[in-house]
Protein backbone atom coordinates (compact mmCIF):
# COMPACT_ATOMS: atom_id res chain seq x y z
CA UNK A 1 0.00 0.00 0.00
CA UNK A 2 1.28 3.16 -1.06
CA UNK A 3 0.66 6.06 1.94
CA UNK A 4 1.43 10.35 0.98
CA UNK A 5 3.77 12.46 2.50
CA UNK A 6 3.08 15.94 2.04
CA UNK A 7 4.13 17.68 -0.98
CA UNK A 8 7.77 20.05 -0.45
CA UNK A 9 9.17 16.70 2.04
CA UNK A 10 10.80 13.85 1.15
CA UNK A 11 11.87 10.39 2.32
CA UNK A 12 15.90 10.10 2.07
CA UNK A 13 17.45 6.61 1.35
CA UNK A 14 20.87 5.09 1.75
CA UNK A 15 22.26 5.98 -0.97
CA UNK A 16 22.54 9.64 -0.93
CA UNK A 17 22.36 9.53 3.05
CA UNK A 18 25.93 8.61 2.84
CA UNK A 19 26.65 11.52 0.80
CA UNK A 20 24.81 13.78 2.65
CA UNK A 21 26.38 12.26 6.02
CA UNK A 22 30.05 12.63 4.05
CA UNK A 23 28.79 16.38 3.40
CA UNK A 24 27.90 17.11 6.53
CA UNK A 25 31.20 15.54 8.48
CA UNK A 26 33.35 17.86 6.32
CA UNK A 27 31.50 20.97 6.87
CA UNK A 28 31.54 19.93 10.52
CA UNK A 29 35.19 19.63 9.88
CA UNK A 30 36.07 22.71 8.41
CA UNK A 31 33.70 24.76 11.07
CA UNK A 32 35.61 22.72 14.29
CA UNK A 33 38.68 23.37 13.17
CA UNK A 34 37.89 27.18 13.02
CA UNK A 35 36.90 27.40 16.33
CA UNK A 36 33.01 26.86 15.22
CA UNK A 37 31.61 24.86 18.00
CA UNK A 38 28.72 23.14 16.84
CA UNK A 39 25.19 23.54 18.52
CA UNK A 40 21.71 22.28 18.06
CA UNK A 41 18.20 23.95 18.94
CA UNK A 42 15.09 22.58 19.34
CA UNK A 43 13.10 22.70 15.63
CA UNK A 44 10.14 24.18 17.10
CA UNK A 45 9.94 27.49 19.14
CA UNK A 46 7.66 29.80 20.78
CA UNK A 47 6.44 31.93 17.76
CA UNK A 48 6.79 35.33 20.04
CA UNK A 49 10.77 34.38 20.64
CA UNK A 50 11.48 33.72 16.67
CA UNK A 51 9.05 36.68 15.42
CA UNK A 52 11.46 38.54 17.72
CA UNK A 53 14.07 39.07 14.92
CA UNK A 54 11.59 38.68 11.54
CA UNK A 55 11.36 42.10 11.25
CA UNK A 56 9.31 43.10 8.06
CA UNK A 57 9.33 40.60 5.74
CA UNK A 58 8.89 37.82 8.51
CA UNK A 59 9.48 34.37 5.96
CA UNK A 60 6.54 32.00 5.90
CA UNK A 61 6.49 29.82 8.95
CA UNK A 62 4.35 26.78 10.41
CA UNK A 63 2.47 27.81 13.11
CA UNK A 64 0.43 25.93 15.64
CA UNK A 65 -1.32 25.44 18.92
CA UNK A 66 0.09 23.27 21.20
CA UNK A 67 -2.06 21.23 23.53
CA UNK A 68 -1.85 23.92 26.61
CA UNK A 69 -2.67 26.77 23.61
CA UNK A 70 1.01 27.93 22.96
CA UNK A 71 1.47 29.31 19.83
CA UNK A 72 4.62 27.84 18.51
CA UNK A 73 6.69 28.23 15.30
CA UNK A 74 8.59 25.43 12.89
CA UNK A 75 11.90 27.42 12.76
CA UNK A 76 12.60 29.13 9.43
CA UNK A 77 15.93 29.19 9.61
CA UNK A 78 18.65 28.72 12.28
CA UNK A 79 19.91 32.37 12.64
CA UNK A 80 17.06 33.75 14.68
CA UNK A 81 17.28 30.57 17.18
CA UNK A 82 21.05 30.94 17.54
CA UNK A 83 20.38 35.01 18.11
CA UNK A 84 18.22 33.97 21.07
CA UNK A 85 20.68 30.97 22.42
CA UNK A 86 23.43 33.43 22.16
CA UNK A 87 21.16 36.19 24.48
CA UNK A 88 19.57 33.53 26.72
CA UNK A 89 22.99 31.43 27.68
CA UNK A 90 25.79 33.65 26.49
CA UNK A 91 24.81 36.93 27.07
CA UNK A 92 27.85 37.71 29.82
CA UNK A 93 30.43 35.40 27.69
CA UNK A 94 33.72 37.08 26.29
CA UNK A 95 32.81 37.85 22.80
CA UNK A 96 33.79 36.87 19.74
CA UNK A 97 31.80 33.95 20.00
CA UNK A 98 31.59 31.75 17.70
CA UNK A 99 29.12 28.97 16.31
CA UNK A 100 28.15 26.21 13.95
CA UNK A 101 24.64 24.25 12.92
CA UNK A 102 23.63 21.86 10.51
CA UNK A 103 20.10 21.19 10.90
CA UNK A 104 16.32 21.37 9.48
CA UNK A 105 14.67 23.93 8.70
CA UNK A 106 10.85 25.01 7.42
CA UNK A 107 8.68 27.31 5.14
CA UNK A 108 5.62 27.24 3.96
CA UNK A 109 5.84 26.91 0.22
CA UNK A 110 3.52 27.94 -2.59
CA UNK A 111 1.92 25.12 -4.60
CA UNK A 112 2.73 23.44 -7.89
CA UNK A 113 6.28 24.50 -7.48
CA UNK A 114 8.17 21.82 -6.42
CA UNK A 115 9.46 24.17 -3.65
CA UNK A 116 10.70 22.28 -0.12
CA UNK A 117 9.08 23.15 3.09
CA UNK A 118 11.96 21.25 4.87
CA UNK A 119 15.22 21.48 3.89
CA UNK A 120 18.93 21.30 5.58
CA UNK A 121 20.97 24.34 6.18
CA UNK A 122 24.21 24.15 7.47
CA UNK A 123 26.42 27.63 8.53
CA UNK A 124 27.98 29.52 11.05
CA UNK A 125 27.30 32.48 13.11
CA UNK A 126 30.05 35.07 14.36
CA UNK A 127 28.91 37.07 17.47
CA UNK A 128 30.71 40.32 18.59
CA UNK A 129 32.50 40.72 15.71
CA UNK A 130 32.35 43.65 13.56
CA UNK A 131 32.55 44.35 10.55
CA UNK A 132 35.41 44.39 8.11
CA UNK A 133 37.03 41.65 10.19
CA UNK A 134 34.26 39.36 11.14
CA UNK A 135 32.48 39.43 7.58
CA UNK A 136 36.18 38.88 6.07
CA UNK A 137 36.44 35.53 8.87
CA UNK A 138 33.05 34.66 8.00
CA UNK A 139 33.59 34.50 4.04
CA UNK A 140 37.11 33.14 4.94
CA UNK A 141 35.12 30.21 6.56
CA UNK A 142 32.71 29.83 3.65
CA UNK A 143 35.41 29.81 1.27
CA UNK A 144 37.19 26.96 2.76
CA UNK A 145 33.27 24.73 3.16
CA UNK A 146 33.35 25.14 -0.91
CA UNK A 147 36.62 24.36 -1.06
CA UNK A 148 36.60 21.46 1.25
CA UNK A 149 33.29 20.18 -0.33
CA UNK A 150 34.95 20.37 -4.33
CA UNK A 151 32.75 23.03 -5.37
CA UNK A 152 36.01 25.09 -6.11
CA UNK A 153 34.52 27.16 -8.81
CA UNK A 154 31.93 28.52 -6.61
CA UNK A 155 32.27 32.19 -6.10
CA UNK A 156 30.53 34.31 -3.41
CA UNK A 157 28.46 37.84 -4.12
CA UNK A 158 28.91 40.52 -1.75
CA UNK A 159 26.76 43.47 -1.17
CA UNK A 160 25.57 45.90 1.24
CA UNK A 161 22.08 45.49 2.28
CA UNK A 162 21.95 49.41 3.91
CA UNK A 163 22.99 51.15 0.48
CA UNK A 164 19.60 51.52 -0.86
CA UNK A 165 17.64 52.13 1.94
CA UNK A 166 20.24 55.05 2.84
CA UNK A 167 20.24 56.01 -0.96
CA UNK A 168 16.49 56.66 -1.05
CA UNK A 169 16.88 58.50 2.26
CA UNK A 170 19.22 60.65 0.91
CA UNK A 171 17.38 61.53 -2.16
CA UNK A 172 14.01 62.02 -0.10
CA UNK A 173 11.69 59.48 -1.42
CA UNK A 174 9.26 58.74 0.86
CA UNK A 175 7.56 55.64 2.15
CA UNK A 176 5.23 54.48 -0.23
CA UNK A 177 7.38 54.94 -3.73
CA UNK A 178 10.45 53.76 -1.54
CA UNK A 179 8.60 50.42 -0.49
CA UNK A 180 7.58 49.65 -4.09
CA UNK A 181 11.54 50.53 -5.01
CA UNK A 182 12.73 48.00 -2.70
CA UNK A 183 10.68 45.87 -3.70
CA UNK A 184 11.59 46.08 -7.60
CA UNK A 185 14.97 45.94 -6.34
CA UNK A 186 14.39 43.14 -4.62
CA UNK A 187 12.90 41.28 -7.58
CA UNK A 188 15.55 42.29 -9.65
CA UNK A 189 12.62 43.76 -12.08
CA UNK A 190 14.90 46.36 -13.98
CA UNK A 191 12.11 47.34 -16.07
CA UNK A 192 9.73 47.87 -13.44
CA UNK A 193 12.72 49.42 -11.13
CA UNK A 194 13.23 52.33 -13.86
CA UNK A 195 8.73 52.70 -14.35
CA UNK A 196 8.88 53.22 -10.58
CA UNK A 197 11.93 55.79 -10.06
CA UNK A 198 10.04 57.53 -12.99
CA UNK A 199 7.68 58.06 -11.12
CA UNK A 200 8.92 59.46 -8.17
CA UNK A 201 8.25 63.33 -8.19
CA UNK A 202 11.28 65.54 -7.89
CA UNK A 203 13.99 63.10 -8.23
CA UNK A 204 16.83 64.70 -9.30
CA UNK A 205 18.65 63.45 -12.71
CA UNK A 206 21.71 62.09 -11.08
CA UNK A 207 19.23 60.33 -8.21
CA UNK A 208 17.51 58.67 -11.04
CA UNK A 209 21.00 57.54 -13.10
CA UNK A 210 21.80 56.35 -9.85
CA UNK A 211 19.14 53.83 -8.87
CA UNK A 212 19.03 52.45 -12.63
CA UNK A 213 23.12 51.94 -12.62
CA UNK A 214 24.00 50.40 -9.60
CA UNK A 215 21.84 47.25 -10.11
CA UNK A 216 24.07 46.53 -12.90
CA UNK A 217 27.49 47.04 -11.27
CA UNK A 218 28.45 43.28 -10.04
CA UNK A 219 32.49 42.43 -10.53
CA UNK A 220 35.87 42.73 -9.21
CA UNK A 221 37.28 46.03 -7.13
CA UNK A 222 36.71 48.06 -10.37
CA UNK A 223 32.88 48.19 -9.48
CA UNK A 224 33.06 50.18 -6.04
CA UNK A 225 35.49 53.07 -8.59
CA UNK A 226 32.30 52.87 -10.81
CA UNK A 227 29.86 53.34 -8.71
CA UNK A 228 32.12 56.30 -6.61
CA UNK A 229 31.65 57.54 -10.11
CA UNK A 230 28.00 58.47 -9.48
CA UNK A 231 28.76 60.43 -6.69
CA UNK A 232 26.36 61.06 -2.99
CA UNK A 233 26.78 60.09 0.25
CA UNK A 234 25.14 56.78 0.63
CA UNK A 235 26.96 55.09 -2.19
CA UNK A 236 30.31 56.68 -1.16
CA UNK A 237 29.85 55.11 2.40
CA UNK A 238 28.57 51.84 0.99
CA UNK A 239 31.57 51.92 -1.41
CA UNK A 240 33.75 52.62 1.65
CA UNK A 241 32.25 49.73 3.63
CA UNK A 242 32.74 47.31 0.56
CA UNK A 243 36.28 48.93 0.11
CA UNK A 244 37.12 47.97 4.14
CA UNK A 245 35.48 44.11 3.83
CA UNK A 246 37.41 43.51 0.73
CA UNK A 247 40.68 44.97 1.74
CA UNK A 248 40.43 42.08 4.31
CA UNK A 249 39.84 39.71 2.58
CA UNK A 250 42.26 40.48 0.12
CA UNK A 251 45.07 39.94 3.29
CA UNK A 252 42.76 36.72 4.14
CA UNK A 253 43.83 35.32 0.71
CA UNK A 254 40.24 35.29 -0.26
CA UNK A 255 39.53 38.13 -2.50
CA UNK A 256 39.53 36.01 -5.65
CA UNK A 257 36.34 34.30 -4.85
CA UNK A 258 34.34 36.98 -4.32
CA UNK A 259 32.43 39.48 -6.35
CA UNK A 260 31.38 42.57 -5.60
CA UNK A 261 27.66 43.03 -6.29
CA UNK A 262 25.81 46.14 -5.66
CA UNK A 263 22.88 44.81 -6.91
CA UNK A 264 22.41 42.07 -3.86
CA UNK A 265 19.30 42.85 -1.69
CA UNK A 266 17.87 39.50 0.35
CA UNK A 267 14.52 39.11 1.01
CA UNK A 268 15.61 38.40 4.81
CA UNK A 269 14.75 41.72 6.91
CA UNK A 270 17.18 41.63 9.35
CA UNK A 271 20.20 42.35 6.96
CA UNK A 272 22.78 45.40 7.67
CA UNK A 273 25.79 46.27 5.65
CA UNK A 274 27.12 42.80 4.15
CA UNK A 275 25.04 40.75 2.79
CA UNK A 276 26.25 37.40 1.06
CA UNK A 277 24.95 34.75 -2.01
CA UNK A 278 26.51 31.76 -2.95
CA UNK A 279 26.87 30.47 -7.10
CA UNK A 280 28.01 28.03 -8.52
CA UNK A 281 28.39 28.12 -12.17
CA UNK A 282 27.12 24.11 -12.84
CA UNK A 283 23.80 25.05 -10.72
CA UNK A 284 20.90 27.99 -11.42
CA UNK A 285 19.91 28.23 -8.31
CA UNK A 286 21.92 29.87 -4.98
CA UNK A 287 23.78 27.78 -2.93
CA UNK A 288 23.27 29.91 0.36
CA UNK A 289 23.89 33.09 1.24
CA UNK A 290 24.54 35.31 4.51
CA UNK A 291 26.14 38.77 5.64
CA UNK A 292 25.81 40.98 8.52
CA UNK A 293 22.77 41.40 11.09
CA UNK A 294 24.37 43.79 13.80
CA UNK A 295 21.00 44.31 15.37
CA UNK A 296 19.30 41.08 15.76
CA UNK A 297 21.19 40.47 18.67
CA UNK A 298 19.71 43.65 19.87
CA UNK A 299 16.03 42.50 19.50
CA UNK A 300 16.54 39.59 21.96
CA UNK A 301 18.68 42.13 24.38
CA UNK A 302 21.99 41.51 23.99
CA UNK A 303 23.79 44.36 21.19
CA UNK A 304 26.72 42.63 19.53
CA UNK A 305 27.43 42.50 15.92
CA UNK A 306 27.42 39.36 14.58
CA UNK A 307 27.81 38.19 11.14
CA UNK A 308 26.99 34.64 9.44
CA UNK A 309 26.20 32.18 6.22
CA UNK A 310 24.25 29.65 5.84
CA UNK A 311 24.39 26.70 2.73
CA UNK A 312 21.30 24.63 1.50
CA UNK A 313 22.87 21.58 1.43
CA UNK A 314 21.04 19.38 -0.39
CA UNK A 315 21.87 22.16 -3.26
CA UNK A 316 25.43 21.49 -2.30
CA UNK A 317 25.26 18.01 -2.83
CA UNK A 318 23.20 18.67 -6.14
CA UNK A 319 25.92 20.91 -7.67
CA UNK A 320 28.68 18.40 -6.67
CA UNK A 321 26.88 16.38 -8.71
CA UNK A 322 26.61 18.38 -11.37
CA UNK A 323 30.42 19.49 -11.55
CA UNK A 324 31.11 15.28 -11.39
CA UNK A 325 29.23 15.24 -14.50
CA UNK A 326 30.96 18.28 -15.96
CA UNK A 327 34.20 16.70 -15.38
CA UNK A 328 33.35 13.79 -16.45
CA UNK A 329 31.81 15.30 -19.32
CA UNK A 330 35.40 16.88 -19.95
CA UNK A 331 37.49 13.70 -19.75
CA UNK A 332 35.25 11.59 -21.86
CA UNK B 1 19.21 20.90 -42.31
CA UNK B 2 19.63 23.12 -39.38
CA UNK B 3 23.05 23.21 -37.34
CA UNK B 4 21.73 21.58 -34.30
CA UNK B 5 23.72 21.72 -30.78
CA UNK B 6 25.47 17.77 -30.85
CA UNK B 7 25.79 16.22 -27.36
CA UNK B 8 25.24 17.50 -23.68
CA UNK B 9 24.72 20.88 -23.50
CA UNK B 10 24.00 20.74 -19.43
CA UNK B 11 27.79 22.63 -18.56
CA UNK B 12 26.54 26.01 -18.27
CA UNK B 13 30.55 27.57 -18.08
CA UNK B 14 32.68 28.01 -21.09
CA UNK B 15 30.68 27.72 -23.86
CA UNK B 16 27.87 29.57 -25.68
CA UNK B 17 25.32 31.17 -23.57
CA UNK B 18 21.94 29.64 -24.26
CA UNK B 19 19.16 32.06 -25.04
CA UNK B 20 15.37 30.50 -24.77
CA UNK B 21 13.28 32.29 -27.20
CA UNK B 22 9.46 31.97 -27.90
CA UNK B 23 7.33 30.18 -30.41
CA UNK B 24 4.31 31.86 -31.76
CA UNK B 25 3.40 34.97 -32.11
CA UNK B 26 6.66 36.86 -30.74
CA UNK B 27 8.90 34.54 -32.22
CA UNK B 28 9.17 36.55 -36.06
CA UNK B 29 10.01 39.67 -33.83
CA UNK B 30 12.32 38.17 -32.03
CA UNK B 31 14.28 36.68 -34.88
CA UNK B 32 14.21 39.76 -36.39
CA UNK B 33 15.71 41.13 -33.21
CA UNK B 34 18.67 38.62 -33.47
CA UNK B 35 19.01 39.27 -36.91
CA UNK B 36 19.27 43.00 -36.26
CA UNK B 37 22.19 42.50 -33.85
CA UNK B 38 24.27 40.37 -36.35
CA UNK B 39 23.16 36.91 -35.48
CA UNK B 40 22.28 34.84 -38.95
CA UNK B 41 18.71 33.24 -38.40
CA UNK B 42 17.69 32.25 -41.04
CA UNK B 43 17.74 28.54 -40.39
CA UNK B 44 15.58 29.13 -37.90
CA UNK B 45 13.01 30.46 -40.65
CA UNK B 46 12.58 27.07 -42.77
CA UNK B 47 10.31 24.65 -41.71
CA UNK B 48 12.89 23.05 -39.38
CA UNK B 49 11.28 20.44 -36.31
CA UNK B 50 15.26 21.38 -34.63
CA UNK B 51 14.60 23.04 -31.12
CA UNK B 52 17.62 24.07 -30.44
CA UNK B 53 20.05 26.11 -32.78
CA UNK B 54 23.82 26.70 -33.15
CA UNK B 55 23.92 31.02 -33.52
CA UNK B 56 27.42 32.63 -33.74
CA UNK B 57 28.09 32.44 -30.13
CA UNK B 58 24.87 31.61 -28.64
CA UNK B 59 22.69 28.54 -28.38
CA UNK B 60 18.86 29.14 -28.94
CA UNK B 61 16.65 26.72 -27.54
CA UNK B 62 12.93 27.60 -29.08
CA UNK B 63 9.85 26.77 -26.54
CA UNK B 64 6.38 27.95 -25.77
CA UNK B 65 6.77 31.08 -24.44
CA UNK B 66 4.93 30.35 -21.11
CA UNK B 67 7.82 27.65 -20.34
CA UNK B 68 10.66 30.36 -20.53
CA UNK B 69 10.24 31.39 -16.88
CA UNK B 70 10.60 27.85 -16.46
CA UNK B 71 13.79 27.07 -18.19
CA UNK B 72 15.19 30.37 -17.03
CA UNK B 73 14.68 29.70 -13.39
CA UNK B 74 16.53 26.25 -13.26
CA UNK B 75 19.23 27.76 -15.39
CA UNK B 76 18.92 25.17 -18.34
CA UNK B 77 18.82 28.60 -20.57
CA UNK B 78 21.12 31.54 -19.11
CA UNK B 79 18.52 33.74 -20.83
CA UNK B 80 14.73 34.20 -21.95
CA UNK B 81 12.48 36.01 -24.20
CA UNK B 82 9.44 36.24 -23.41
CA UNK B 83 6.02 38.52 -22.90
CA UNK B 84 5.35 40.25 -19.50
CA UNK B 85 2.07 38.23 -19.69
CA UNK B 86 3.87 35.27 -19.31
CA UNK B 87 6.02 36.99 -16.77
CA UNK B 88 3.00 38.55 -14.66
CA UNK B 89 1.01 35.10 -14.48
CA UNK B 90 4.31 33.25 -13.30
CA UNK B 91 5.22 35.86 -11.05
CA UNK B 92 6.78 33.67 -8.42
CA UNK B 93 9.26 32.68 -11.10
CA UNK B 94 12.78 33.89 -9.37
CA UNK B 95 13.71 35.11 -13.06
CA UNK B 96 15.75 38.87 -13.24
CA UNK B 97 13.78 41.00 -15.68
CA UNK B 98 16.24 42.80 -17.44
CA UNK B 99 15.31 44.52 -20.64
CA UNK B 100 11.74 45.86 -21.86
CA UNK B 101 12.55 44.70 -25.62
CA UNK B 102 9.67 46.95 -27.08
CA UNK B 103 7.86 44.65 -29.73
CA UNK B 104 5.13 42.05 -29.51
CA UNK B 105 2.48 44.84 -28.04
CA UNK B 106 -0.22 43.45 -26.46
CA UNK B 107 -3.31 44.23 -23.80
CA UNK B 108 -4.67 42.29 -21.01
CA UNK B 109 -8.55 43.18 -20.79
CA UNK B 110 -11.64 42.36 -19.62
CA UNK B 111 -14.05 41.89 -22.70
CA UNK B 112 -17.82 40.69 -22.40
CA UNK B 113 -20.05 40.14 -25.27
CA UNK B 114 -21.03 44.01 -26.94
CA UNK B 115 -23.72 45.56 -25.18
CA UNK B 116 -24.32 42.38 -22.60
CA UNK B 117 -25.50 43.45 -18.68
CA UNK B 118 -24.40 40.33 -17.76
CA UNK B 119 -20.90 40.98 -16.27
CA UNK B 120 -22.90 43.67 -13.91
CA UNK B 121 -25.61 41.65 -13.39
CA UNK B 122 -24.25 38.64 -11.85
CA UNK B 123 -22.17 41.19 -9.76
CA UNK B 124 -25.23 42.21 -8.34
CA UNK B 125 -26.88 39.29 -8.25
CA UNK B 126 -24.93 36.75 -7.50
CA UNK B 127 -21.93 38.82 -5.93
CA UNK B 128 -19.65 37.54 -8.30
CA UNK B 129 -18.83 37.86 -12.14
CA UNK B 130 -17.75 34.45 -13.86
CA UNK B 131 -14.66 35.07 -16.08
CA UNK B 132 -13.19 32.56 -18.01
CA UNK B 133 -9.09 33.23 -18.89
CA UNK B 134 -6.23 31.18 -19.63
CA UNK B 135 -4.63 34.02 -17.21
CA UNK B 136 -6.72 33.17 -13.99
CA UNK B 137 -3.81 34.79 -11.54
CA UNK B 138 -3.57 37.99 -13.36
CA UNK B 139 -7.57 38.03 -13.29
CA UNK B 140 -8.09 36.81 -9.98
CA UNK B 141 -5.34 40.05 -9.15
CA UNK B 142 -7.21 42.40 -11.39
CA UNK B 143 -10.26 41.65 -9.40
CA UNK B 144 -8.50 41.55 -5.87
CA UNK B 145 -7.12 45.43 -6.57
CA UNK B 146 -10.19 46.86 -7.88
CA UNK B 147 -12.37 45.37 -4.68
CA UNK B 148 -14.40 42.85 -6.78
CA UNK B 149 -15.01 39.11 -6.86
CA UNK B 150 -14.60 36.84 -9.52
CA UNK B 151 -15.38 33.15 -9.77
CA UNK B 152 -12.53 32.47 -12.20
CA UNK B 153 -12.64 29.66 -14.68
CA UNK B 154 -9.36 28.33 -16.41
CA UNK B 155 -10.13 27.46 -19.93
CA UNK B 156 -6.94 26.20 -22.12
CA UNK B 157 -7.83 27.77 -25.80
CA UNK B 158 -10.36 29.97 -27.54
CA UNK B 159 -11.26 31.76 -24.64
CA UNK B 160 -13.66 33.93 -27.00
CA UNK B 161 -16.26 30.80 -26.88
CA UNK B 162 -17.18 31.03 -23.62
CA UNK B 163 -19.45 33.98 -22.79
CA UNK B 164 -20.94 33.20 -26.57
CA UNK B 165 -21.95 29.64 -24.91
CA UNK B 166 -22.98 30.96 -21.45
CA UNK B 167 -19.82 29.70 -19.64
CA UNK B 168 -18.74 32.96 -18.48
CA UNK B 169 -19.87 37.00 -18.40
CA UNK B 170 -16.65 37.56 -20.01
CA UNK B 171 -13.27 36.82 -20.40
CA UNK B 172 -10.09 38.30 -19.22
CA UNK B 173 -7.89 37.78 -22.30
CA UNK B 174 -4.28 38.75 -24.20
CA UNK B 175 -5.57 41.24 -27.27
CA UNK B 176 -3.26 42.45 -29.97
CA UNK B 177 -5.40 43.96 -32.61
CA UNK B 178 -9.09 43.37 -31.24
CA UNK B 179 -9.83 41.62 -34.52
CA UNK B 180 -10.95 38.02 -32.81
CA UNK B 181 -13.02 40.27 -30.18
CA UNK B 182 -15.02 41.73 -32.55
CA UNK B 183 -15.44 39.11 -35.23
CA UNK B 184 -16.98 36.95 -31.89
CA UNK B 185 -19.13 39.98 -31.00
CA UNK B 186 -16.68 40.88 -28.23
CA UNK B 187 -15.87 44.49 -26.62
CA UNK B 188 -13.53 45.56 -23.99
CA UNK B 189 -14.17 46.48 -21.12
CA UNK B 190 -11.51 47.35 -18.75
CA UNK B 191 -7.73 47.30 -19.64
CA UNK B 192 -5.87 45.25 -17.00
CA UNK B 193 -1.95 45.50 -18.00
CA UNK B 194 -0.05 46.57 -21.19
CA UNK B 195 2.33 44.13 -22.37
CA UNK B 196 5.90 43.60 -24.35
CA UNK B 197 8.46 41.10 -24.88
CA UNK B 198 11.19 41.02 -22.51
CA UNK B 199 14.66 39.57 -21.80
CA UNK B 200 15.43 38.08 -18.88
CA UNK B 201 18.06 36.34 -17.11
CA UNK B 202 19.10 33.45 -14.73
CA UNK B 203 20.21 34.92 -11.47
CA UNK B 204 23.34 32.95 -11.26
CA UNK B 205 23.65 33.36 -14.85
CA UNK B 206 23.54 37.20 -14.29
CA UNK B 207 26.42 37.19 -11.85
CA UNK B 208 28.47 34.56 -13.23
CA UNK B 209 28.69 35.35 -16.85
CA UNK B 210 28.30 39.32 -16.14
CA UNK B 211 29.95 40.64 -18.86
CA UNK B 212 28.21 38.51 -22.18
CA UNK B 213 24.48 39.30 -20.42
CA UNK B 214 25.64 42.90 -20.29
CA UNK B 215 27.11 42.78 -24.03
CA UNK B 216 24.05 41.22 -25.18
CA UNK B 217 21.74 43.56 -22.98
CA UNK B 218 23.11 46.87 -24.78
CA UNK B 219 23.04 45.13 -28.08
CA UNK B 220 19.36 44.24 -28.10
CA UNK B 221 18.32 47.31 -26.24
CA UNK B 222 15.48 49.20 -28.48
CA UNK B 223 17.27 52.26 -29.99
CA UNK B 224 15.97 55.54 -28.05
CA UNK B 225 15.73 53.98 -24.85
Amino acid sequence: MRHPIPPGTRDILPDEMRELRELQATLTEVFESRGYGQVATPTLEYDSVLSRGEGRSGVGAYRFFDERGELLALRSDMTIPIARLVASRFADAEPPLRFSYIGNAYRVVRPQRAQVRQFMHAGVELVGAGAPDGTAEVIEVLSAALDAVGLNRAVVGLGDADLYRQLLTELGVDDEPRMRILDRLAMHDLVGLEGEVDRVEGLPPDGRETLLRLPGMRGGAEVLDQARELGGGAVERAAQRLQATYDALVERGVADRVQLDLSLLRDLGYYTGAILEVYDPALGHILGGGGRYDDLLGQFGAPMPAAGFGLYLERVHLAQMEEERISEEETS
Amino acid sequence: MAPTVEGPIRARTGGPMKLAIPRGALFGPTLDALDSIGFDTSEMRGDSRSLIFSLDGLTVVTIRPSDVPTYVEAGAADLGITGKDVLLEQRDRVVYEILDLGYGSCRMVLAAREGDESLDESERRLGAMRIATKYPRIAERHFDETGRQAEIIDVKGSVELAPLVGLADGIVDLVATGRTLSENGLEVREEIVTSTARLVANRVSHKLRAAEVDDLVERLRPKGM
